[in-house]
Parts: structure tokens; sequence; C-alpha cells
């Protein structure tokens, strides 16, 4: 068994299942967004904000936002402990991959909350 | 023929280099990469590099021919250079180099030692041999051919980052030769031991190690025999 | 003390074959401090080339099967100069043996019944001889040997073996009293020499087809251990008795497994003719070894050899079908495919005796104990020497081995080695001590080594040594060409005593290792020179053109060559066996 200083204990296999489904999730809706765009070929902005005030719609970006943080978050730390390592960086590398991470985090929870201001913002 | 080695002696060389030799090739047959590398160390005995059985079982003289990872003894001269090109003879990549095409495996060993490659039986050894069906056995090939000659695991961008977490294509392999033994009895302790994001979770499907391995061996499809067995186990 | 590092060990293992692993394990399993030194890291030994299987008789293909009828076909197989307590030792303890590596792990081959896979061999028999062809030789498919190695490294692994891997044994370390305390080693990674103290010193360094020009051996076999017993005045038994393989790829020197045969292959000569069946009507390409190569060499030397030069014949499987030869010998059509250029599927495959196996070795005991012989001519047992497998003579295979019997005689005498040393360090042995001037005996070959500034280069001498061994000491001998080759090995010694290392670095140095192994090499083939010189009859793989019978009367015992004064002496051959009535020898027909 391995273990990494900013693993968080989660196993492989979650990470594994959490970047599949949330792949799954983002194909899906890229298909939706795709499919709007196909079926009203001149989509106003009516059209568009009436279609996102459909609270499935609204469920459904929420979900796909949630999906592209975690996906984002274990992708990005994997390439981190992918390039940012000891072999690499030496004996900084924990330090730097530290930093890199936690601007991952706030880039990431930036992004969360602003996807809740528009889906659910007033 | 023109033969291009790698060389490095610790004691002497502060860098390495490529050096060039001129081997005379007989043209009546095609020589084996590891018959013109003996050549050459005819002409310069300081040139080092591993060999043993020259019939690729043994897995000593894995090198990168080329630009490709394999075999020396079982590689034809006529596959890897064009006639009038150069050979171009460097030691496996991602490893530490001893000298000229020798690299430390040390790392590589101890990756498949992680894997707890021996059998493991919790039940009573019985008078004769444990029975096995043919189907079962089945199950073993393309697994226990592997030679350790490490051709996979150095041809691998996961294993050249992160040597000592990811237990790299031969191991894994092995991992799985243990993991579909019917006569084994600690898969759920040796599943156990990989379920954490490095292990096994860090290969990424690029198959270097299918397209390199001298044996003809599939360590991407084991890896994936190894995750649907993750997966069944936490479901 | 010296200036060498010493290390010390309860036993040390000198070779990561299949025998000292299997010695290995046992005295790993028993606590001592034991460890392996190896010139290559161990799964690269030569037993890893092993192919067909390891015959033994575990009754899964004949329920009935009985280790008294391979014990009687090993005795046959040996023409008689087979030691017969030794045989029926490995014979009667080889299922034993086997099993102990099947629950280790080897993933052998299985029958419908999902017992061990067993397939026929050169020279099996049921029933003392009379119930026809046997089945007895347990498979892997055709890589059994590479299965058997990694088994064992894995059972070693699981049991914390020391191994020192890319360690390379120079020479023994015996003391005033004659008895071996350890040896001299180079780390090759860093060229560091040590002395490697060690209460008993086994060694297991396998064979050395090198001697030949045309082997199926790999390059590392070089006869390392035989070398060294030799240059520490240690005699050596039956070393001009090499078994030359019917089955080489011409050309390449790569074997190509008996099993072929044994799956139902046969060998052709350029007529198509399945030459066999006149040269031993009943076994025809099942044969005994020797049996069969001579009969190939006499097809050749009567111009119906294959081949623009008629120097070959051809091994032909493709009325096996495509699916038999994928399931059963899968690793011969890769180096078929490989080596010979051939398709075996649709083409047959030229092949051509090739030297394979030293018959002889170190004479030793059942428990591996290595022998010397008292002025009387009575057996002594060396203190502190042990030797198993390929480099060891127990005798289980006399004059010529049947096949399948060397990986049964690696892990049968591995074990019982291994079990015997236990014994005796748990009786309390002690280190014996080494002088100052016992190392540096020792350490002269080496020292002489290290300092040359001129002579000849090592791949000459080899090439040299290897051409003279392939013409004078080949399949057919002939004394006068015997004393030729004997002078010019003479010469040859003086040329190789000053062989040039221009490489005198630490590092990772091969040339030094080539340069040594080339000494051993030489001392392994003057043996073989002199002792088939002396042996002026024909048995087994020994065949005179001058002393074509087999002369019981004289010659029903062991050679032994003595190192000091090259002087060829006699050791009776074992006829008591414990259990079952003597097999008394009788003309050996196929």
């Amino acid at each position: 068994m391995v273990t990494s200083a900013t693993n968080f204990s989660r196993t492989g296999l979650s990470d594994w299942l959490v970047q599949r489904v949330s792949a799954i999730v983002l194909l899906a809706y890229s298909l939706f967004i795709f499919g709007i765009f196909v079926l009203y070929p001149e989509l106003s902005f009516e059209q568009w904000s009436g279609i996102f005030s459909n609270n499935a719609v609204r469920l459904f970006s929420m979900m796909s936002v949630l999906a592209l943080c975690g996906h984002a978050w274990i992708g990005m730390w994997t390439i981190a402990t992918d390039y940012l390592t000891s072999l690499q960086l030496g004996s900084a590398a924990t330090f730097v991959r530290l930093v890199f991470q936690l601007g991952c985090a706030l880039l990431i929870t930036v992004y969360l909350l602003w996807g809740i201001q528009i889906f659910w913002g007033s | 023929m023109l033969v291009s080695i790698y060389r490095y002696n610790p004691e002497t060389d502060l860098k390495p280099a490529m050096v060039d030799i001129e081997v005379d090739v007989p043209t009546d047959r095609d020589l084996m990469v590891l018959d013109v590398l003996n050549l050459a160390k005819e002409k310069d005995t300081t040139i080092a590099y591993r060999r043993s059985c020259r019939e690729g079982v043994c897995g000593s003289d894995g090198m990168n021919i080329n630009g490709t990872n394999g075999l020396a003894c079982i590689t034809p001269l006529s596959s890897v250079v064009k006639p009038g090109k150069k050979l171009v003879l460097r030691p496996l990549p991602g490893l530490p180099v001893v000298r000229d095409l020798v690299v430390d495996m040390s790392i590589f060993y101890k990756q498949f030692e992680k894997v707890k490659p021996y059998l493991m039986n919790s039940e009573p050894v019985p008078n004769i041999e444990r029975l096995q069906s043919p189907e079962d056995r089945a199950k073993l090939d393309g697994l226990y051919e592997c030679i350790l000659c490490a051709c996979c695991t150095t041809s691998c961008p996961s294993f050249w980052w992160n040597p000592d977490k990811f237990i790299g294509p031969a191991g894994l392999l092995q991992a799985y030769r243990f993991l579909a033994d019917s006569r084994d009895t600690a898969a759920s302790e040796r599943l156990a031991g990989l379920e954490d994001p490095f292990s096994v979770f860090r290969c990424r499907g690029i198959m270097n190690c299918v397209a390199v391995c001298p044996k003809g061996l599939n360590p991407t499809r084991a890896i994936g025999h190894i995750r649907s067995m993750l997966i069944e186990q936490s479901a | 003390m010296s200036a060498l590092r010493t290390i010390s060990f309860d036993a040390v293992i000198v070779g990561g074959g299949g025998a000292g692993m299997r010695a290995a394990l046992q005295l790993a399993q028993s606590g001592y401090k034991t460890a392996v030194i190896s010139k290559v890291f161990p799964t690269r030994s030569h037993t890893v080339s092993a192919q067909g299987g390891i015959t033994c008789a575990i009754a899964s293909d004949d329920p009935n099967d009985d280790w008294r009828w391979h014990m009687y076909d090993t005795v046959k197989g040996s023409d008689y100069i087979g030691d017969q307590d030794a045989i029926e030792y490995m014979c009667s303890e080889g299922p034993q043996t086997v099993f102990e590596l099947e629950h280790m792990g080897l993933p052998f081959s299985r029958t419908e019944s999902g017992r061990i896979y067993q397939r026929p061999f050169g020279g099996q028999s049921k029933d003392y001889g009379n119930g026809g062809q046997a089945a007895r030789t347990c498979a892997a498919a055709d890589r059994t040997g590479h299965a058997l190695l990694h088994t064992l490294y894995q059972g070693n692994i699981k049991n914390n073996t020391v191994f020192l891997n890319e360690w390379y044994a120079t020479d023994l370390i015996k003391n005033q009293d004659g008895a071996v305390v350890g040896v001299i080693a180079i780390c090759i990674e860093t060229g560091e020499t040590v002395v490697i103290q060690s209460k008993a010193t086994v060694f297991a360094t396998g064979g050395a087809g090198r001697i030949y020009a045309s082997t199926t051996n790999a390059l590392i076999n070089t006869g390392d251990g035989v070398g060294m017993a030799l240059r520490a005045g240690f005699p050596v038994q039956d070393m001009e008795m090499w078994q030359f393989h019917p089955t080489g790829i011409y050309g390449a020197g790569t074997l190509v497994t008996e099993g072929c045969r044994g799956e139902g292959g046969y060998l052709i000569n350029k007529d198509g003719e399945r030459f066999m069946e006149r040269y031993a009507p009943n076994a025809k390409d099942l044969a005994g070894r020797d049996v069969v190569a001579r009969s190939m060499v006499l097809e050749i030397l009567e111009g119906r050899g294959c081949g623009p030069k008629g120097d070959h014949v051809m091994l032909k499987l493709d009325h096996l079908g495509e699916d038999v030869l994928n399931a059963k010998l899968p690793g011969i059509l890769e180096l078929s495919r490989t080596f010979a250029h051939v398709d075996p599927v649709k083409e047959p495959i030229p092949v051509v005796p090739t030297c394979h196996y030293m018959m002889g070795g170190i004479p030793t005991n059942v428990n591996g104990q290595a022998i010397m012989q008292d002025d009387s001519g009575a057996d002594v047992i060396i203190p502190g020497l042990f030797a198993v497998g390929e480099a060891a003579c127990v005798s289980v295979h006399g004059a010529n081995r049947l096949g399948g019997n060397s990986l049964l005689d690696l892990v049968v005498f591995g074990r019982a080695a291994g079990k015997h040393i236990e014994q005796e360090l748990a009786s309390g042995i002690e280190q014996r001590v080494a002088s100052e001037s016992d190392i540096e005996a020792a350490m002269s070959r080496l020292n002489r080594l290290n300092e040359t500034s001129s002579g000849e280069s090592v791949a000459e001498l080899r090439a040299e040594l290897q051409g003279i061994m392939q013409n004078y000491f080949g399949v057919f001998r002939k004394g006068e060409f015997m004393q030729d080759g004997i002078k010019k090995l003479e010469v040859l010694r003086e040329r190789i005593k000053n062989v040039h290392l221009v490489d005198k670095s630490n590092a990772f140095n091969t040339a030094r290792i080539e340069a040594l192994e080339l000494e051993n090499l030489f001392e392994v083939a003057e043996a073989t020179a002199i002792s088939a010189e002396a042996r002026d009859e024909s048995r087994g793989a020994h065949a005179r053109d001058d002393f074509r019978e087999r002369d019981d009367e004289n010659w029903l015992c062991h050679s032994m060559y003595f190192p000091e004064d090259k002087r060829v002496g006699k050791r009776a051959v074992n006829f008591k066996p414990k259990t079952v009535d003597t097999f008394e020898p009788k003309i050996r027909t196929y």
C-alpha cells in the first residue's frame, strides 16, 4: 500500500470511479448542451434562460459542476504527483505540490460557488 | 557497420556519451543485436552489458535498441536498422545507469517483491499436488511466462514519474498471475495491498508495455483485470 | 588479518540456479544464516532454459506408475555407471519433491482430472522395460525450467533468503587441514573483493557447455565450480561424459526439447526417411539421447544429411497440427521462428547434435558432500564442501543422462544437501579457520590477472579452446586425435595463464569476469580431454572409434581425474540400492 502526503487517504479505486462517473456526467451534459444548440439553431436569450429555469435542468447543471470539480481535483492531484515529485524537484517537492494544490483547491472552490450562484442565485 | 553505444564508466567519466564503434558484421546471415554487441566487445573489452541465455528466456539483455526497448538476443538486426544505418544502443530508460548498458534494477525488483509474488494458500497441504482444471490453468497463460527483463516497466511513463510508488507493468502482471491462480487463497489480502492511488491506478493505459514485451504478453490487460477485481471486491 | 572485508555465514551457496535455490530454500526455512552468491540475478540462471519437463513417477499419466521403473530406466540410461543408491534416492524422493514445487505454485500443465500433465520422453519405459513407452515427464508446457526457476525464486523471496546477486566467486579458500572454509568473491557492481567465510560451502554452479564451440548452454555456463575445485586440487569424476543433445537448432545451437519427439515429432534425413526406425526399432526417436545423437551423426557422415552442406537433419512436427503445437510446444514455435527462420507448423526444423550437459563433475554422496580419495583409493569426505546440480556428480546420470532427469536432480539433491547441512549446523559444527596465507593462496589468481600488462585476448583464446574441444572431443572420439587435442591444450594452458586484462576498472567490469571464467573453462576442458583419452571403451555418451565396445571388465566404474598430477584413476560404482535389488548390467538397446 502506497501512501502520499497529499493523498487525503482516498483509495485509488474511489478516485478511479469518481473520474469515470464524473466523466460520464460531463459527457452527458455536453451532449445535452450540444442537443440544445442543434434543436434551437437560432437560440435566443429568452429560450436559453427558459430552459435553465427548469428545475431538472438546474439540478443536472449543478451535478455537472460538481462532477467538474471532482474530476478537476483528482486530475490536478494526479498531474501534481506525476510531475511535481521529489524525483524532479528534490526535497522541495512536497511544499511545491501543497502550494500548487492549494491553488487548485481555491480555483475549484471559486468555480463551485460561482456555479451555485449562476444556477440557484436569484 | 557503425554501432553507437551509450558509454559511461563511473570511475573515469563525468558524463555519459554516445560513442561510435565500427564492427565487421558478416553479411551472409541476419545477426541478432547481441551478436553485434559481442563482436563489438571483442574489439573493445571495456563495453559492459548483461547477457546469459542468448535465446530470449533469461531476460538479461533488455536494452533500448534504436529507440525501442527489447532483448538484444532475439532482436534481428534487420528488424531495427536499415542497411547502411547506425545501430544505436542505450540502457533501459528510467533506471540509474551502473555502467554503459548496465542499469541498476533494484527498484524494479523491489516493486516485483511488493506484490508478494508467491503462492499463498492457507488450506492444508494434500499428499499429492493440488488439483487444478486445465481451464483454471489456462488462466495463467500469458502471465507466468514473464522473464523480468524490465523492458515493459522501463518503457512506461507512469513508472518514470513514480518509480517508487507505481508497481509497473511487470510487477502487476505477476500480481495478477497469483490473483488468477485457482490455488491461491489470498486474493483479498493481495487486493488490499493494491487499492491505493499509486500501485495499480497510475496505469493510464498507454500500452507501451504491450508494444515492447519480447514475450508477447499483455500487462495492460492484466491491470484491467486487477481493477475489475478491486471493483468487484468493493461492491 | 587480511586487508579484505570478511563476511560470515552458516552456509553459503554459490550459484542461483535450480539446485542452488532449492538448497537455499531449505536452509532459509531452517533459519540459519545463509546466502546465495550468484553471478547473475537468479532467474537468469541456465535452469530457465530447460524446456520439456521434470521426470518423476507421480502416477498421473499412469496410475500404476512406479518409481522403481523410473529407476530402472535411469540405471539403463546411465549405461550402468550411475550409482544405484543415488538413483534410488532420486527416483523415490522425486514425487514428494515435485509435489512440494507444485504446492509452491509451479504452474504445471494439467490433465482433464486436474493432475499434473506428463509427457513421454526418451528412454522411458513401464515395468522395467517390458511395458512399452511411459509418459513420466511432468511439464509446464515447454517452459518447465522457467516455471521451476521462477517458482523457486518466489519461494526464496517468501522465506527472506539473502541473495548476493551479481557477485562472482573466484576461488575456494582451503585451510592447512584441507578443509574448505569459504570463497573469495567479487561484487561485480563495485569490484570489491571480499572473503566469504562459511561453515558449509555449496557449489551449485551448473555446467560448462561453453567449452564447446557449439552448445545449447547459456554464455554463463563456464564451469566455475568445477574449475575452482580443480584449482584447489580436488578430483572430479566422469568428466569425459558430455551429453550431445540430438536437437540443437542448426547454426544457432539453441535447444529444441526432446518433448517435441515425446509429443510425436520425429527426425528425418534428406530422403525424408524416419531413420531412427533403423537404429532403435522399438523406441525409435525416443531412444537414449546418446543413441539418437550418434545415429544422426552417422546419417550425416554417410551422406544423408540435409542442406547444401549435408550437415544436419530435420525434426518434423507439422503433422501434429497447429493446435497441439500451440498448446504443448509454444516456446519451440517461438525459438524456431526466431533462430531457424522456420515455422514448425508448416516445415521441419533443421537440427544437429549439440553439446548440452556435463554428466561428470565434483563427486558427491547423496547428501551433496564432496568426495575425494585417500592414498588407498577409499572415499574421503572433503570437510566443508558440498556440490549439487550439474556441477556435481552424485552420480545419477552415469554415462548418459535421460531427458527430464536434470531438473529432478537439481531439486532432489538441492533439497537433500540443504537438509544435511541443516543437521550438521544443528549439531553445532564450528567455523573452520583460514590463515592469512590460505587467503593469499586463494587470491593469487585474481592478483595475477589484475597485474597483467601484456598477453593475448580472452575472446581469441576462448574461441581456440572451444575449437579444440569441438574438433577433438566431439560425439565420436579417437585415441590419436585426442592425444593431439591434449597437446594443443597444453600449449593453450600457458597462453591462457598469460591472458591480458586490458580493462582494470572496478565498476561492473565484465572483461575481468570473462577472463576468470576462461580459466575455469580451461580446467574443465583439460579434465574432459584427459579423462576421455583414458577411458578406452565406448559407453553412453563416450563413443570411441578405436574402442567401439563397452568394456565392463575394466571400465564398469567412474573415472576420477586428479588435477595435481593430471592422472586418471577409478572409483567404484555403487551397485547396492537400499530397498530394491541391484540392476545388473545388460546390453543396452532401445
